[in-house]
Order: C-alpha cells, then structure tokens, then sequence
C-alpha cells in the first residue's frame, strides 16, 4: 500500500519535471527562432508596414515582389552565382586534395613523412590573420585581386589541415589488407585509392564537404579583402555592400525588407543544406571534438 | 598506428633506418610524395612561406608602393608606446571574450543537459538550436541590426510590455559591445559547442549515476561529481577554441557596427585590417598580427599547461 503510494509519487514528480523540461525546450527554442522567423516576415511587408508602431507581426499581405526587388537593384544574381561558384570549386578542390594527400600520410612510407605530418597539424595553431597579408601580396603580385582565383585556388593545394587529419583518421580505421589485397593483384596506386579506399570513407568525406561547403559559402574576410567590385562580389560580401549603401543614401528610401530577404535568400541554402545532411555534420563535429 | 611501424626486422637490430632502400621502397617514397605534393606546395606557398614572410614584414615598413624598408624593432615599439588604438582594442577584445566565453561555455552545457534528458524529438530541438551557429555571419549581424533598432525594434518593443526602456543596442557606445557579445552567444550556445558537450554526455557510462545514487546523491551532486569531471575534457576543448574564436571576433563587428559607434566596438582584429587593407601599413600591420598570435599561443599554453589539474582522461591513471 505504502509503496503503491511512493511509486505512484514518484511517478507524478517524474512527470512534472519531464513537463517542465518540455516547456524550457519551447522556450528555448521559440527564443532561437525568433530572429528567423522575424526576418523572414519583415521580408514580406508593405514598405509602409516596417515603421509602424507596434510593428505588426506579420505582413496584411505577404508581398513575394520583394525577393524580386533585390534582383532588380543589386546585381544579386552575380552574387549568388559567385558564392556557388566559389563554394563548388573552393569545396571540391578541398575534398580531391585532401583525401590525396590524407591517403599518402596513412598509407606510404618515405622519410620525413611524420615530420611533415606534425607541421601539417603545427600550421592549425597559426592564425589566419598572420597569413593574410603576404598571402594577399602573392595573390596581388599574380594579379588575381578583384577575381574569386584567391578564395578558390588555394583549396586544391591539400584542402588545409583539419580536413588532412580527419581523412588520415578515417582511412588508418580501414584495414590494411583491403588495399593490399589490391595492389597485389596489381591495381596502381590512384586505382586503390579510388575503387578501395574512397568508398569506405565516404561518411568522412561527406563531413568534410558539408563542413567546407557551409564555411566557403558564409566566408566574410576572405571576399572582403581580395574583392572590389561590386559584380564580382559574393553573397556575404554583397550583403554588408547592400546595408552600407542603405546606409549611406538610406534617406527617404526604405529598404529595410529587401535587406531581409537578402538575407533570407543567403542563408536559407545553407540551412537546407544542413536539415539534409545534419547526421555527417554532426558525426564530423563530435569525431574531431572528442579526438581533439 | 600501424603506419608507423617499421618492419619487425629493423625494430629488432634497432637502427635507424639505411639511407639505402630497396627499389620497392624507393618506388613507394616517390609515390608518396607525388600523392602529398599538393600539401608540400600548399605548405610552402601558402602557409609556412607567408607566416616566414610575415615575421620579416613584422620588422620592416612597406607599403607596397616601395620595397620594405628593414626598420627592426620600430612597429612593435609603436604600437606598444604610440598607438593610441592599441592598448584599448586589445582590452575591448579581451572585454568581449570574458562576455563570451563564459556565458557560451555555460550555455551551451546547459542546452547540451536539456537535450540529454530522452525527451520526444531530441533530434528537432537539436537542429532548432544549431541554425543560428549555421547562418552567415554577414546575415546575421545585419537581421540583428534590424531586431535591436532602438525606435522600432521587435526587442525593445517587447521589453516595452514588460515596463522596460530598451537602449540603443548597437548605436549606442556603452551597449554596442555587450550586444555583439549577446549576438555570438546566441550564434554559438546551440552550435559546435553543444554537439561536443552532447557526445561528451552521453560518452559518461550509466552504472557511475547509479553508483552516485546508491550512495546517496543528489541531482546536483550527481552533476558536480560524475558529470563535470566526466565531461571535463570536452570543456576544456570548447574553452580552448571558445577563447581563440572570441579574440579573433572580425566580422561580426565590421558588419555589425563597423568597430562603432565611436571606437566602442573597435576589436583588435578590426585594427589590424585596417592598418593592412585601409592604411597599407602590410609591415606594422604584421607585428600586429604576431602579436595576436603570441597572445593565442599564451593563453592556449596556459590552459594546455594548467589542464591536467582539472581535466579528467579516461584510460590515463588517475
């Protein structure tokens, strides 16, 4: 009877705080939306609807026009065909490169290899403000300011260090008799690589590309420094070029909504992105996390 | 790490490894690296040159125009004596990362506890939490921008119905900073923080709770002695990356408030692109740079060197 009671008890307190946890989760994330969902419906008003108050939460009418608007007076096109264009070349030259030399730091033998393989991890301590400025007089010394030639080219050079070590990672897990069970039958090298290897470590490589895909396509510094003009300029770039110029001629005409949905046609891919493809983010994230 | 290894033969005699191979393991060197040749360049041309570069800068004046001139100490000098922006923006940086660093570490902790808890659509809450972490940062210092407006904005107009007179936020010189910081902690509480926490989380094993409830513990007391030693290296490589991440702040600021109003939100990073990319001082714009990374390297020394007394690793003896 007494402990019919107690269990009954404890159960309810178990519920109670299992309630509670789920109103604390709503919260949060209503907290954690609210930006978006503002943004998103500032996007959509009346121009005369953004200065009212209290601003109303949701357009009388949403007005699709404005996403158009944008085109129409920014050359946004070219901003979002840079920023895919950049990010696709930038992310493939990284994954290429960098299960190439990844499969050679795991799998071959030659003098000075753990060497180069402890620099490769020395130069993720370096920061990039320290590298910028003689990368950007190289870049200015093979006139390639004012091109996407600096945000892209440089990838296929081992597509950096961390996307390195978390290959080589990936590919020491594999055993060893796959791949020389190939050579042996007198597949070369590239061929084991691609027809042995590459299929094994597809989880990581789907990390590394989504991790690069998302940094190329939100990089700020990288556009900022190396680009002028306003057609050759990315998404992120383009979207501070909008704001300034809002800014600076902004009297007398609001561009607030079509500010916002500027920003909702830049970020949204990247989101959609990430709702496909969480599950190798987030193994990447914790894989790298956890081995430090 | 079997690729280490050398054959059972040498291992046994000892030696190093002969400067002669045979041709199997001649042929293997080369081809390895021909597959790591990208790197090598990378290396060379993109990564080891340049910061060998930037340290020679550091000692020179040059302004593109004119080959650098060697002027040895000089730019350090100045920026520790003359530079009235230096002293201030490096304390402003070091204002935002005690904001920052802190109030993410224990958030996103917190969200990480919240998502731990087998609640119905763990996964959902997840992803809700993590999108600010993915929106560009350009984007998303210019919506916040939007939802800080003094006049008629949604923020101050909410704490309106709560009786309170919002301020300026980001143009306002005494709110502008902490705004930022309030900005990045929303960007990063649900974001790579949080997934490391949680794997960290659920890395604890099952019978430790038990065992800690057996004896008599507490929620509380269950937190402080099973999950925080448990989890601790995981905080330690958040506060790691969170410290780095927060001194380096660039962009965020520049698109956000232009270092504004006043120099209020000036950040170190901020200084140093403009000496480079506005002034084209690349040689004191270099020393600047160094001195940052010295900076970084310090306080990543100094908890690297302090960790072993708080930082708990399984499989080490304790």
């Amino acid at each position: 009877m007494t402990a019919v009671a107690m269990q009954s008890h404890v159960a309810a307190d178990r519920r109670s705080r299992r309630i509670g946890l789920y109103a604390l989760v709503l919260i949060l994330g209503t907290i954690f939306m609210f930006p978006f969902f503002w943004t998103v419906s500032s996007s959509l008003k009346a121009t005369h609807e953004l200065y009212i108050w209290p601003p109303p939460v949701f357009p009388a009418t949403p007005i699709w026009g404005n996403y158009a608007e944008v085109f129409r007076l920014f050359p946004f096109g070219n901003w979002v065909f840079n920023t895919v264009l950049v990010s696709f070349l930038a992310t493939t030259g990284t994954v290429v490169s960098a299960t190439v030399v990844a499969y050679s730091f795991a799998r071959f033998r030659y003098p000075g290899r753990d060497l180069l393989f402890m620099i490769t991890l020395g130069t993720m301590m370096i920061p990039t403000e320290v590298t910028l400025i003689p990368q950007f007089l190289i870049f200015k010394q093979l006139e390639w300011l004012n091109t996407i030639r600096p945000l892209w080219i440089p990838a296929w050079f081992g597509g950096g260090a961390f996307n390195i070590f978390l290959l080589r990672q990936f590919i020491q897990t594999i055993p060893r008799e796959l791949d020389e069970a190939a050579l042996i039958d007198g597949a070369s090298r590239l061929r084991t690589l691609i027809s042995i290897i590459v299929p094994l470590i597809k989880p990581a490589l789907a990390t590394s590309l989504v991790i690069s895909l998302i940094w190329n396509w939100s990089d700020f510094m990288g556009p900022l420094v190396y680009l002028n003009s306003s057609s050759k300029f990315t998404l992120a770039l383009g979207l501070r070029f909008f704001d300034e110029w809002g800014r600076s001629t902004g009297q007398g005409l609001p561009q607030d909504h079509y500010l916002m949905a500027a920003c909702v046609m830049s970020s949204a891919p990247i989101l959609l992105l990430f709702f496909s493809t969480q599950r190798y983010f987030v193994q990447g994230i914790v894989m790298t996390g956890i081995k430090g | 790490m079997t690729a280490t290894e050398l054959p059972v033969a040498r291992r046994a005699t000892g030696t190093r490894r002969p400067l002669r191979m045979s041709k199997r393991e001649f042929r293997e060197a080369l081809q390895g690296y021909a597959f790591a040749t990208p790197w090598i360049l990378g290396l060379i041309f993109f990564t080891v040159g340049p910061i060998l570069a930037s340290m020679y800068l550091s000692f020179t004046q040059y302004n593109v125009l004119k080959p650098p001139q060697w002027v040895g100490l000089d730019n350090y000098v100045y920026a520790f004596t003359k530079d009235q922006q230096f002293w201030p923006s490096l304390a402003r940086t070091f204002r935002y990362a005690v904001m920052v660093v802190p109030l993410s570490i224990v958030g996103s902790f917190f969200l990480a506890m919240l998502l731990n808890q087998d609640l119905k659509g763990t996964a959902v809450y997840r992803t809700l939490f993590f999108l600010p972490h993915l929106t560009p940062v350009a984007a998303m210092a210019i919506l916040w921008k939007w939802l800080l407006q003094a006049e008629i904005g949604p923020v101050n107009y909410l704490l309106g119905l709560i009786g309170i007179q919002g301020p300026a936020w980001l143009s306002s010189q005494q709110w502008a900073l902490p705004s930022l910081a309030m900005i990045s902690v929303w960007a990063a509480v649900g974001g790579n923080e949080m997934l490391i926490f949680l794997a960290g989380l659920q890395g604890v094993p099952k019978e430790l709770y038990e065992a800690a409830e057996l004896d008599g513990a507490g929620r509380l007391a269950r937190v402080r002695h099973v999950t925080l030693p448990m989890v601790s290296p995981s905080i330690f490589f958040n506060l790691v990356l969170a410290l780095i991440g927060a001194l380096k702040v660039f962009s965020l600021a520049f698109v956000g408030t232009a270092g504004g109003p006043g120099y209020a939100t000036w950040f170190y990073a901020l200084h140093i692109y403009r000496s480079a990319f506005e002034n084209f001082e690349m040689g004191y714009a270099s020393a600047l740079a160094w001195v940052l990374a010295v900076i970084l390297f310090g306080f990543t020394y100094i908890q690297v060197s302090g960790s072993s007394r708080w930082v708990y690793y399984e499989g080490e003896a304790a």
